[in-house]
Order: C-alpha cells, then structure tokens, then sequence
C-alpha cells in the first residue's frame, strides 16, 4: 500500500469562529452499557510518537490519544481543537491562533502554545531524525527547509509563542488550505516533560502524557492496543466511548470473520466481497469514497524501454485496459473507473472533457490497434513490458486482469512482484516499466494530486518531463480561479499518457450497527472516538 | 557426558557468529533499507537516521559493535522500526506467548501422538488402528494454513465457543495449540506406532510374556522407552518446524508471537528484530538438540558420549 | 545395513541365493499401502503432464462471464469447461491445478535432488576421508544444523525478489544436513568392507571409489530419504506460497492455490480450496505411502 496519508477537509473554509465538537447523542437514545469500541488494523503500529509516526493506522490512534490545534467533524469540516480560531495577516502570511485555556495534558499540565512550539521544532529539527520533517516544508513554515536541512537551528522556525494561549505562524508564501493541514498527526503537541524524561521510551503506556479524550492504557506490539478515556481531556464530560481498541488481525478474510463472530466493531472488506455483504447486511456494509487514486506510472526516462517512448504507444496501453472490468468485477467495492489522475470527490476539482473517458471499450481497443499500428507494433511485432507491482492480492488481481486485457494488441505484461521497500527503491531508480501506483491526497484539493507530476516534484519517478504541464500547474498557484489551469494540466496528462489512470479508491467496510458517529462523509476517513457512542442493541 | 555438553555448547559460539555474519552480509547487501520510503528524506535527516542506529559505520565495525553489545551487555539494540522499542523488549513480549503456544503444542504432540501410537500399535490391524493411522495420515499433511482458518470458521463463527484470535487468556490459547499441534501430533502417532510394533517382536517383551506379566506392565515398563528413541529423534527437526508453523499462527490468530515479529522484520527491513530473532532461534535449536541428544542418551543406555 | 549390488562387492561379500534387490522389489510389491501410493503418484504424474490435454480453458486467461460472479457462475460444472470451476479473478480451476500440480511436483522433486547430491557427495567425502577432514566437515553441518533456514530463506525471498531457481535452491537447502549425516554414517561402515580395502589397495584414487563403490551401495539409503523428502520439500513451498513468497503469477503452485482457497473458504467457494487441496493431499499420501514401503522392502528390519 502507498503511504496513505490522512488530510482531508471538504472546503478550503477560512472560516474563523467553528462550533464544537463531541458526540452527538440524540435526545432519548438508549446507550449501551459498555461503551467499547474495537477496531480492526491490519498490522502493528510502529509509533505512538505523532513527530515520528508515519502511517494511517498510527494517525488514528494519535487523533485519540492527542488533539492539535483543530479537529475535523463527520464531514470533514474544520472545527476547534486546541485552538478555537485564528486570524490571518493582510500579506496572509502571519496565522494567529488563539488557543482554549481549559485544555489539559494528561498528568494535569495546561496544554500551552508553547508546547506547540517545541513540538514544531521538534518535527523539523534533523536531530529528531523524522521521516516526516518534510511536513513543515509542505505547510510552508517559514524557515522550514533550512532547518531540516540542519542550515538553521530549530528556533529559527516561523512558530512562536507570543503567550500561553497565543500561537503565531508565519509561513512562506499564501497557503489558501493551510488550516486544514493542521489536522495531521504530525503537528499535534507532545509534552516536553514527558519526552525529555524518558527519551524514545516515552510514548509506552506508562510514560505518555497526552491531551486527547483518550489515554495509551495497553500496548502489545503487533497485537492490540487499548485506549482509555482520559478525565483531564477538557471536553470529557461529552466523551461517551469508555475504550478503543485497536485489534491487530494480519489477515483480512480472518478480520471478516471475527467481525461476524462480534469480536470486532469495525473492518474493511477484502476485495469482491461488498456487493455480497451489502446484500446480505446493508445495514453494515457501507462503501464511501476515499481520497486516493491508482494507476500503472510509465517509465519514460533514458532506463526506460524504448516502446514507451512513443506517445501512441502509452495511450494504446492506457485505452487497452478495461477500467469497468477492474472496479465492477475485480474490486467490487464502490471504486469509481478512473480516466484521469485526480480523484474524482476532490473538493474544487471538476473534471474536463477526456475523449477516450466517452468511448466504449470496443472503440478504444480499436483506437488502440491503430495507435499501435502506427508506432510500428501489433500481434505480429509484440512489446514485452514488465508491469511491476507490490505485494498485495488486490494490486496482484488487477495486473493479472490488465495482462489478459493488452494480450489481443501485442503487448505482453511480464507481472513482476516486489515487496514495498524494493519497490520503491526500484521505482525511485527507474528499474521499472511499468507500476503500479497510488497516491492519497494530503489535502482535499487538486493541487495534492496535480503536482506530482511537475518536472520538480520528488515523485514524479517515471520522469515525465513537459513544459506546458509545469506551467500549468505553476499558474495554478497563484490563480483566483485555478480549475482551468488545473483542467489544462489534466489534458496534457491525457494527451501524452505518461500514466494509465486505473480507479479512483473507495472504502468499503463492516460497521457494527450500534456503533453511531462514523463520519461516513469524512473523506481522509479522520474518525475520532470521542464523537462516537455505542447504542443499546 | 558433561565434556560432550561443553563441546556441543562450544559449537555454539561459531554458529552463532556465523548466524550474525551472514544474516548482516544478507541484509546490508538487499536493495531498500529501513528508511526507504517514498518521498526522498532529506540527507540530513538520513544522516542522522544512519548514525543513530550506527549505519554508517563499515559492515565490519558494525558487526563488531553488534556482537561487543550483545556479549557485554546482552544488548540487541534499539528497533528501527518500533521507535520505542528495544529488541530486547520486543523479543520479551512475544516470546513468551510463543513459547506457550509452543509448549503447550508440543505436550499436545507428545502424548496424544504418543497414546494413539501405542493404543494402534497394541490393537494392529482393528479398526482401532486402522482409524488412529487415518487420523494421523489425515493430520499431517493438512497444512496448518488451511486448519487455522477451518478452525476459526467452525470454532468462533458457526459454534461461537471459542475467540478466533488475541491472547488475553487461556481459552486464547486451545485453538493455536490445535493449529500448530495436529500435524506433529500425527507425525509421532506414526513413528510411535511403527518403533512399537518392532520393540514388541523383541525378545524381552517375548520373555516378559511367556513369565505372564500383565499386558499393560509390559508396555508401559519394558516396551515403551525403547519404543520412544526414533520419536525423540524426531523431535529436533519437529522443533524446528514448530517454529516455523508459529508464523502461521501468529497471522492467523493475531498472538503476538516472534513469527510474525520476523516476517514483519523482514518485510521492513528492521534489521535489528530481524537478527535479535535469529539469533535467538538458532539458539535455541541448538539447545534443544542438545536436551534431545541428553534424553536420548538417558533412554538408551548403549550410546556414550 | 547390506544393501550390495555392484560385482566387487557381491563377489566379496558372501550371499545367499537371489539378490537382495529382488528380495526388495518382491517386498515393495507385496506392500498393498505401497501400491496404492504408487498408483497414487503415476496418477497425479499423467495429471500434471497430461491433464491439459483435457482443458478447455488456458490457466490464465479469464473468463469474463464468470469474472465477478464467482460465488454464483464458478462454481465446477462441465457446461463452460469449468470442470473444478474457477479461481476468483474467473480462471479456470481446473487448468490451474493441472499447472499448480507441475510446479509442485518439480519443486518437491528438484529441491529433493539438491538435498540429496549435496548431503550424498558431501556426507560420502567425509566419512570416507575420514579422521580430522571428518571431524572438521561434521562440525560444519552441526553448524549449519543451528541455523534457522526458514527464516533465511524468508529473508532471501523477500529482499532478494521471488524467482524459481531461489525457491529450488532455498527448499534444497534446508535438507541436505540430515541427508549428510546419514550417508557419512553407512560410509563409515561400508568403508571398512573388503572390497572397499580392495580397491583402495589397488591405488584407485578416492573420488573413485567414492564414486563406484560407496555411493551405489548407498542408493537404497538415499531413495528411501529422498522419497520421504519430496513431499517435505511440497510442503515447505506451501508454507513459503502461503507467505506470498512463492511462484510468480500467472504460474500458479498448489500451495498458493490452497492458501487462496483457505481464505476465500467463508465466501461460498469451497471448490477454490477443496480440488487444489484433493491433490495436494493426494501428491503427499503417494510419496509417503511409496517411501515408507521402499524402506519397508529396502530394510527389513526397521519396522
């Protein structure tokens, strides 16, 4: 799986003055009298440390465990978290954050903007070592680069305190969705106490000191991990859930199974399974989009075979895979088929006329053949391609499914299996030809997908490299309205091919029904348990 | 025979430094580190990831530094992965639920294994046997990757007796146990059965026979420990592969045992569980076949060491 | 043990009447288990090379008026040529297996043969030459005994990319040490017989008569432990299948057919586990049933 990470927001609100938020219990709702809740994780979650983590399931279990400064609620809408609002300077560089002073760590310390500050610092200083430093530079903190870069020390990042309840950012050029960044683990508050004392060490159950509705009570690596509501969180009184679990299940028929047998609340679906479990309980089997997007990535650079030089050639691979066949039969979980890069329910993006999205499959394999005739191949003068990919049964069924589809053109997919970390490797080396692919948006715009592909960008590993897109995206940035722009930079996607786009992601999943306060509409899936109550069954 | 036990846990030194060598050549030489990851880190930061885990230093040094830590301090270093974790730690957390399981299994293994040997060996050619040796060929060659997941299906989802996973206590432990046992379990009813009916053609048994001792003395007294020289001959390699079914376990019952801990080691690089867990198998395989050679020396009188 | 068949040593060793060989194969044909597997293997054989002759599908392609519908329209009929019906991207079952039971069969029996010329050659020379090359040689296989191979190969396969040759040499190499230990063991005693002191005598140099004299007199040895060890090495490459580590799609092995069978069992699909798993078992019961009669006929006396 890509990194997934969890930043999502439905609008680029800069909204100030945000009602609260806490589990929403209607008048006369019967609760349960035990308030758990368990959840499924595929695997055991590295670090409980939010400057250090970097998966999805570790920023789950740190929305509980910490609050940042604002929170999402069910629909992916900011709301308060540590801080209530904040103002923005004229030159909307300088962000004011005026910070709650009822909130608490949990040893009973006031939650300060100092602590913001050092926890800032703490992310971008090179002696953390943090494999998200990057962070800080995407938010555009001022000073960040030089201080990952160890250029600068840590005090010369834009963050400061001006009181306790007073935070000030100053950032490097105009960020309209900046706020919303501030939802992500890695920008949530650590006690310095806390980390001072104890080192790496600090993040177990009985060092952590914490400011979220939820304290760290249980932790067996690989396991399961158990979370307790916390009585020093400043909205506790409005906490319904008691415990959260996080039970580790490696295998995700298995995690089906105990999800029937009631030992789990919540689990996501293996592949195929929705339109039988949404038959059989609709009443739990929900898919809802996700903010990701797949596809096989072409290597265009000098390593790469000369077939995929020609641009005939990458569209006739692109048109030649029957997207319908892979989100309906193969995956059957609510996916949309994709004919272009940015998901489809990002917020501000629409998107615009692709020929090849309107015609049918027969119209494209025939487009395809012409295309591929014209480049000089065909049945008769076959391409060899390897289409690499990392392990995972999904990402395994979908190139055995694109194989078969190129077959009848002459273009013949070797499948070629690497585990995460050689993947990326050889991807990063372009010792590929083609791969697999994915990405999840930091944030809900389409900048987060589009500039992957700028000739700058450290992701662009097929090494797609087109003036005309740059400036585009460039023209983006600054733009009042910037979808045209956006909308240009997409066609040149489709008119060159450089990657075939596949699917645009959903999540399917079971969902006990006595479990309320899922925010199904929340697009980065960014839960928190404290909105969440178990009803009486 | 305590010279041999000095020799064998001499051994025991250059294989492990052997272990270490070649799980560290392996490991440094693969494509992708413990830092890959997709967006390129920045070179200080990888500098500094390097040097707090001692990376940048030659491989030999490395290795030098490694071995010194674990000699002096019994030391395996801190995980890359799990940033709070030593390995130590790591190892302390699962290991002791794989030796239950495995424990367990193997007592499991050996006397029911053993039971149903005898019982087809004494009633050869009933159905008594013909049903104990249908079970056992049954048993061993159902992988325990199939059992597993049969016996959640059956155990927690259709009958609901049982959790299907976790380890909060010992009704956590009987369906594992059931998984990793059955196919050893099967593996001893086989060679117990077979070593039985040769020991009771010999002419001690005849004897004790023909002077009217009661059936059961007979087996119990005189057959059985010799009887028992191939099973324990067997248990060394048995051990072995228990380890490696204690991966199966691991994923299919979510223990929390080192299987999963390995594999997962080695599916992101964290090279120090990776080498802490080898280290400490080969270990124990080589203590194990240690206490086997001891117990088949005190079985049979006739080998010296 | 006196398992003799070359001249020097029946005219050195007396005998009576017919050859031990005879008696042997008189012994294994008697053996009603052994026939049985025996039928078993030349069944599942003429399966792997033979069965596609009867397929009516390729064992990639997809059928895509299945494709999506597994649970209801794969299921195993003769109307569509899905005979053991289909996997769940709907390819035929049936054409899998056929390839699964090849790729089963080649890895049980090429990684037995590594096992076996390695642990034979090596455990041969060291008995053989005995004294301190000996003593040095064991020490070296009492090493090798401590290293957990699994967990070796494991880490090869997953750094170092999946590929057939590794998966061969990988489950070969997991055996061969209980292979060398054995046969040093009957060198040892073999080494002392007449005929070996004969030609020694005679300056034959030492890879000779290792060659012609110790390892012929070991062939009963070592077909009774490489039959026993084929269906060890099958299921090893289940287990490292069952890990995603094993064969490359669209090759397919039965491992890997069953353990997608086993987690797709809760689905409504039991025929993805139960045909694979049917000759899986099938495959194991053959090479176990045959072994333990040649070591029946082989050894008399171990029983």
């Amino acid at each position: 799986m890509i990194i997934l990470r969890t930043l999502a927001a439905s609008a680029l609100a800069l909204s100030v003055a945000m009602p609260s938020m806490a589990a929403d219990v209607p008048e006369g709702t019967k609760l349960a009298e035990n308030q758990t809740f368990t959840y499924w994780v595929l695997d055991g979650i590295p670090s409980l440390d939010p400057q250090i983590n970097t998966t999805t399931d570790g920023s789950d279990v740190l929305r509980n465990l910490f609050e940042g400064l604002y929170n999402e609620d069910a629909k992916g809408n900011l709301v308060p978290g540590v801080a209530l609002e904040h103002s923005l300077s004229d030159d909307k560089l300088t962000y004011t954050f005026k910070l709650r002073d009822n909130a608490k760590w949990s040893n009973g310390d006031p939650v300060k903007a100092g602590d913001f500050v050092y926890s800032w610092r703490r992310l971008a200083d090179p002696a953390t070592a943090s494999e998200y430093a990057w962070y800080m530079e995407l938010m555009q903190v001022k000073n960040s680069k030089a201080v990952i870069a160890g250029d600068m020390e840590p005090s010369d990042l834009g963050v400061r305190a001006v009181d306790d309840t007073t935070l000030e950012v100053t950032i490097e050029t105009p960020l309209p969705y900046f706020p919303q960044m501030l939802v992500h683990a890695s920008t949530f508050p650590v006690h310095q106490g806390a980390v001072e004392a104890h080192g790496d060490q600090w993040t177990r159950p009985e060092n952590m000191v914490g400011n979220g509705a939820y304290v760290l009570t249980d932790r067996a690596v690989g396991e399961r991990l158990v979370m307790n509501k916390s009585d020093s969180y400043w909205d506790a009184e409005n906490t319904v859930l008691t415990e959260i679990t996080a039970q580790v299940v490696n295998n995700v028929n298995q995690g089906l199974t105990r999800y029937q047998a009631g030992e789990l609340d919540y689990v996501e679906m293996p592949a195929g399974q929705y339109p039988r479990l949404a038959a059989e309980f609709p009443e739990q089997a929900k898919s809802v989009p996700r903010n990701c997007s797949y596809i096989y990535m072409m290597n265009l650079s000098d390593k790469g075979p000369e077939a995929l030089k020609d641009p005939n050639v990458r569209k006739a691979i692109s048109y030649g895979i029957d997207r319908d066949i892979i989100v309906d039969r193969v995956l059957q979980g609510g996916q949309k088929a994709s004919y272009n890069w940015t998901h489809w329910a990002t917020a501000g993006w629409e998107r615009p006329e692709i020929e090849y999205a309107e015609w049918d499959q027969a119209s494209r394999m025939q487009k395809a053949m012409e295309l591929l005739n014209e480049a000089g191949y065909g049945p008769d003068n076959p391409i060899e391609l390897k289409l690499q990919y990392n392990t995972d049964e999904n990402h395994k069924k979908i190139a055995i499914a694109a194989s078969q589809m190129l077959k009848p053109l002459g273009i013949n997919l070797i499948l070629d299996n690497y585990e995460w970390k050689v993947h990326l490797e050889r991807l990063r080396n372009q010792d590929f030809d083609l791969a697999r692919y994915a990405w999840c948006g930091d944030y809900n715009e389409p900048s987060t997908y589009l500039d992957l592909f700028a000739s700058y960008s450290g992701h662009n590993n097929g090494k797609f490299l087109n003036e005309a897109y740059d400036a585009a995206v460039q023209a983006a940035k600054t733009a009042d309205d910037p979808l045209p722009h956006y909308q240009d930079a997409s066609r040149i996607l489709a008119d060159e091919m450089p990657i075939a786009p596949i699917y645009h992601y959903s999540l399917a999943f079971m969902l006990n029904p006595a479990i309320k306060g899922w925010p199904y509409e929340n697009l980065g899936k960014n839960w928190y348990g404290k909105d969440m109550y178990r009803v009486a069954e | 025979m305590i010279s041999f036990v000095i020799k064998r846990l001499a051994v025991a030194i250059p294989t492990l430094l052997l272990l270490i060598i070649l799980s560290f050549v392996l490991m440094h030489a693969a494509p992708g580190g413990p830092f890959t990851q997709e967006r390129e880190i920045p070179p200080e930061v990888l500098a500094n990831l390097n040097a707090k885990y001692g990376l940048d230093e030659p491989l030999w040094r490395q290795i030098t530094t490694y071995v010194t830590s674990i000699v002096t301090e019994f030391d395996f270093g801190p995980s890359f992965v799990y940033k709070d974790r030593t390995v130590n730690e790591i190892i302390a957390q699962g290991f002791p639920i794989t030796l239950t399981y495995g424990i367990l299994s193997f007592l499991v293994a050996v006397t029911v294994g053993v039971t149903l040997g005898v019982v087809a060996a004494i009633r050869q050619n009933t159905w008594i046997d013909y049903f104990a040796v249908g079970i056992a060929i049954g048993a061993q060659v159902l992988p325990n990757f199939v059992m597993a997941p049969i016996l959640v299906l059956v155990f927690t989802l259709w009958l609901g007796w049982l959790p299907g996973g976790g380890w909060q206590g010992p009704e956590y432990w009987i369906l594992p146990v059931i998984a990793l046992s059955t196919s050893f379990m099967a593996s001893i009813a086989r060679i117990t059965r077979s070593s039985m009916l040769e020991v009771l053609t010999m002419n001690h048994i005849r004897t004790a026979r023909a002077k009217g001792l009661p059936e059961r003395r007979i087996i119990l007294r005189h057959a059985l420990k010799p009887a028992m020289l191939p099973v324990i001959s067997y248990l060394g390699p048995a051990f072995v592969a228990m380890i490696t079914g204690s991966v199966v376990v691991d994923v299919y019952f979510s223990t929390g045992g080192i299987g999963k801990a390995f594999v997962d080691a080695a599916l992101n690089r964290d090279y120090a569980v990776m080498m802490g867990v080898t280290i400490l198998l080969g270990a124990l395989t080589i203590l194990f076949n240690l206490i086997v050679d001891l117990a088949y020396a005190w079985i049979d009188p006739k080998i010296r060491y | 043990m006196s398992l003799i068949s070359d001249d020097t040593a029946a005219a050195a060793v007396p005998q009576k009447g017919r050859s031990p060989w005879a008696d042997a194969r008189r012994r294994f044909f008697r053996n009603k288990a052994a026939m049985l597997g025996l039928a078993i293997l030349v069944f599942v054989t003429a399966f792997a090379l033979f069965g596609n002759v009867l397929a009516q599908w390729s064992n990639e392609e997809l059928d895509f008026m299945v494709m999506g519908q597994v649970a209801e329209l794969g299921g195993p009929t003769l109307s569509n040529g899905h005979y053991f019906g289909t996997d769940d991207l709907g390819r035929d079952l049936y054409a899998r297996t056929v390839q699964g039971t090849q790729i089963s069969l080649a890895v049980g029996i090429i990684g037995a043969l590594i096992a076996v010329i390695v642990g034979t050659t090596y455990g041969a020379t060291a008995g053989y030459v005995g004294g301190r090359v000996d003593t040095l040689m064991m020490r070296f296989v009492d090493i090798f005994m401590a290293v957990p191979y699994m967990f070796i190969l494991i880490l090869l396969l997953v750094m170092y990319g999946r590929s057939i040759g590794m998966l061969f040499v990988g489950v070969g190499m997991i055996s061969w040490m209980d292979m060398s230990r054995i046969v040093r063991g009957q060198t040892l005693s073999l080494k002392g017989r007449e005929f070996v002191e004969a030609a020694r005598a005679t300056g034959v140099p030492a890879p000779v008569i290792i060659a012609r004299h110790i390892i012929p007199n070991l062939l009963g040895v070592i077909a009774v432990y490489a039959t026993l060890l084929v269906p060890l090495m099958i299921l090893t490459e289940s287990f490292i299948s069952f890990l995603g580590l094993g064969v490359q799609e669209p090759l397919t092995s039965l491992g890997a057919l069953i353990s997608e069978g086993a987690d797709t069992l809760n689905y409504g699909t039991t025929w993805q586990l139960a045909f694979p798993l049917l000759f899986f078992i099938l495959t194991l019961f053959g090479f176990f049933f045959v072994g333990d009669g040649l070591r029946d006929a082989l050894d008399p006396k171990d029983r």
